[in-house]
């Protein structure tokens, strides 16, 4: 394909348990080191042992955003002989390749002397990395973002039951809760997960907790306590195919309605779906803000391909970002309160009266509105000003659009990564003068496509959707329009 | 802080002669001789007709959801250790719809004080079948009887992990008053299963029935011999109804990373620097 011409994509694929995925990542690092852009994409079954893992090593000069589908080099590691084949995989690629087998020495430990044999019997083919192009690049996957974002925000408290594919944030936060003075605790499922969070939050700690489309099923009624008691709490919710145990170990984004309509009654939701590793950094940093300041639940809603793929960016930095304190009750200061499931009044107390009814669920809802006034940026839009066709999509395929609209020069792309509140003006007026929208979405139903509609009377009627698990690849995204 | 201090302003809303009034009664009298108040103390319930009761005492409190009290107790614990807290659940919010909550509380023996309103009975939906009915008590739900067994949550306690385990009835007073203060001094998770009549619902488990029919354990039980306190843990019936410390030994509690509260800039540079 002619848009990703300028992309050098490595397949790595060998039987699950083969180490698959970091032979990928010790070759996408030494790519990195040289300054290069690279993006991992793997595809593994939902087996420990057996079956066939793959990883496609994304390499370019200029910032990768996507996965191309077809590779240009396939490398089978289960051809290869020796204990560490994955090891000796790397040596062999990087040689190939034209790089530097010293520039990841540090992740080799004691298997450098099987990478280097790897890399000794190995000859030049592709000497893409052989000429550096600038400074090393991160690379950063969407759970060490959403975990670093946290940890950033001031995390006190996470409790998360294991699930895919957030597991990563928990093995994150797990291993570095001493050293910065939080606590992680594995609960024994993800309905206990959101009453400690609610628990640890109402004692004023700064709480989260994340999960699959499954395990916040099980947490809705506690996305609805959150906001009737007024609990802040974020929510990471990395969605998986569904529905069920779906397909745990693809991607879909398919958790929106889900998320949109947690818990039952009416109260504030307020939902961000950040587009790539450094959008989920930053959203939720300022979800732990955003859920003190409306004291209200905060979900981020990721998915498979921002959770388990590493991209580069030139840096990352907390920059002028600052943790925001708001003043809330808390147990132990002396002060008479009730944290209630039950309507209440001022001090929490149950009741029924109508007025104090009125009262307070006005109280609630209307934090939705402040926050749409307060908070809500404008969405970004890509591409030129004036298009002959304008894509809206939302969360992880901003990558794969992105690299699509390189070769669509008169395709423009409206990015929602904030769905609730929703920027109803900003949307309706893009959407409302354009000459073509299509609605590109990983789920069958066109769920942003309804809820667009639902806030801005807008009806798209052309769509993009897909639903196998597979990620968008820029190659179709181009085909299709 | 003196019983009048405690009054919130609201009464008690349960039916004429509920065993909740003897459970109420006892909490305070602890309250006020162990010195608990909002400074050091928190109360956590779940939903059933015990629950109402945080709306009768004035202590900082949270009612969560039917069968969660526990995991909620539990995050306020981990995030503020100071705090003695107590949580009230009942038969079916604790042993029915929390069950899972409650086993694996006992198994990691966090420092709460749980006390378990039994009225062997789901009374605030107006009288169905819990997992404490007998075999064969008709509701609303059993007409023809209960076809189910009842457990035993002392046994189930025990073997699950908690270290504090006893049984006390809600019209003992000062006995109830003094169980929840040791439950309380106790380091480790500590359950009261306490047996209380409803006088509108449960026909058969009556003041009557209890008084006649639960005695003291003897004073030389040995609170430390597991086996020993499993074996009278599954003594029911006639006259056979034991009431008392069951159960009581010191494990060691893990020590979790102390959290200093309130918001704070988090440098997180290192990480960062890991990424290259």
């Amino acid at each position: 394909m002619k848009n990703s011409s300028n992309i050098f994509a490595v397949r790595i694929s060998g039987i699950a348990g083969e180490g698959v995925k970091t032979a990928g990542q010790i070759v996408a690092k030494a790519a990195t080191r040289a300054g290069m852009h690279t993006y991992n994409y793997v595809e593994y079954p939902s087996l420990i042992r057996g079956g066939r893992n793959l990883i496609t090593v994304n390499i370019s000069s200029e910032p990768v955003l996507a996965s191309k589908k077809t590779p240009d080099l396939d490398f089978d590691i289960s051809k290869i002989s020796g204990v560490h084949k994955n090891i000796i995989a790397v040596g062999t690629i990087l040689k190939m390749l034209g790089g530097d087998l010293e520039n990841v020495r540090d992740l080799l430990f004691d298997q450098y002397d099987e990478a280097k044999s790897g890399f000794d019997n190995a000859a030049q083919t592709n000497p893409i990395l052989s000429s550096r192009s600038g400074l090393a690049k991160i690379l950063i996957n969407g759970n060490e973002a959403a975990a670093m974002g946290a940890i950033a925000a001031g995390l006190q408290f996470a409790s998360i039951y294991p699930m895919s594919p957030v597991s990563g944030i928990l093995h994150f936060l797990a291993e570095h809760q001493r050293e910065f003075g939080y606590i992680y605790k594995q609960p024994e499922d993800e309905i206990a997960a959101v009453n400690m969070s609610i628990g640890a939050s109402f004692a004023g700690a700064r709480a989260m907790t994340a999960t699959s489309g499954g395990g916040f099923c099980l947490m809705t009624e506690g996305v609805g306590l959150a906001g009737m008691t007024e609990t802040p709490l974020v929510i990471i919710n990395g969605m998986r195919g569904g529905p069920a145990t779906g397909l745990p170990t693809w991607s879909e984004q398919g958790d929106l309605n889900l998320v949109l309509g947690a818990g039952q009654g009416d109260f504030p939701r307020i939902v961000l779906a950040p587009g790539d590793a450094k959008e989920i950094f930053e959203q939720t940093r300022l979800a732990f803000n955003l859920a003190e300041k409306y004291r209200t639940p905060v979900i981020v809603l990721i998915d498979k391909n921002l959770c388990d793929h590493d991209q580069s960016f030139d840096e990352m930095a907390n920059g002028e970002w600052q943790v925001e304190s708001y003043e809330r009750k808390k147990p132990g200061t002396g002060e008479y309160f009730i944290s209630n499931s039950y309507e209440h009044n001022d001090f929490g107390q149950t009741t029924e009266e109508i007025s104090e009814r009125n009262l307070h669920m006005q109280k609630r809802w209307q934090k939705l509105s402040e926050c749409a006034k307060n908070d809500l940026p404008t969405p970004k839009i890509y591409g030129p000003e004036e298009a002959t066709t304008t894509i809206v999509s939302w969360g992880s395929t901003k990558g794969a659009v992105l690299e699509a609209l390189k070769e669509l020069p008169e395709v423009n792309f409206l990015h929602l990564n904030w769905v609730s509140p929703f920027p109803t003006e900003a949307v309706q007026k893009f959407l409302g003068k354009a000459k073509r929208v299509i609605n590109v979405e990983q789920n069958i139903s066109g769920q942003m496509g309804s809820w667009i509609t639902r806030n801005t009377g807008i009806t798209i009627v052309e769509n993009i959707l897909k639903y196998d698990g597979r990620p968008f690849f820029p190659e179709e995204i181009i085909e299709k329009i | 802080m003196t019983l009048e201090d405690l009054n919130p302003g609201c009464s008690p809303t349960w039916c004429p002669g509920c065993g909740n009034f003897g459970v109420w009664a006892a909490f305070k009298n602890a309250v006020v001789a162990s010195g608990w108040d909002n400074t050091n103390s928190v109360l956590v319930a779940g939903i059933g007709c015990h629950g109402h009761m945080l709306n009768f005492v004035k202590m900082t409190s949270f009612n969560g959801l039917h069968g969660r009290a526990i995991p909620v107790a539990t995050g306020i614990k981990l995030a503020n250790p100071k705090l003695n807290t107590f949580v009230f659940t009942g038969d079916g919010d604790c042993l029915g719809e929390g069950g899972n909550h409650f086993i694996h509380a006992c198994r990691r023996n966090h420092d709460l004080t749980v006390i378990l309103h039994d009225n062997a009975l789901y009374s605030l939906t107006t009288g169905q079948t819990s997992p404490m009915s007998a075999k064969g008590a008709k509701t609303k739900s059993t007409p023809g009887g209960n076809p189910d067994e009842p457990f035993s949550p002392l046994t189930l306690a025990i073997s699950a992990g908690a270290t504090f385990v006893a049984r006390a009835f809600s019209s003992d007073i000062p006995k109830l008053a003094d169980l929840i203060a040791k439950a309380n001094a106790h380091k480790g998770f500590a359950l009261i299963d306490v047996l209380q009549p409803c006088a509108t619902f449960n026909k058969d488990y009556t003041y009557q029935f209890f008084q006649e029919n639960t005695y003291p354990l003897e004073m030389d039980h040995d609170v430390t011999n597991k086996i020993l306190a499993l074996e009278k843990s599954q003594e029911w019936g006639l006259k056979k109804i034991p009431l008392g410390i069951f159960y009581q030994v010191q494990k060691e509690t893990f020590v979790y990373p102390e959290i200093s509260l309130g918001a704070k800039e988090r440098d997180i540079s290192g990480l960062l620097k890991n990424l290259y």
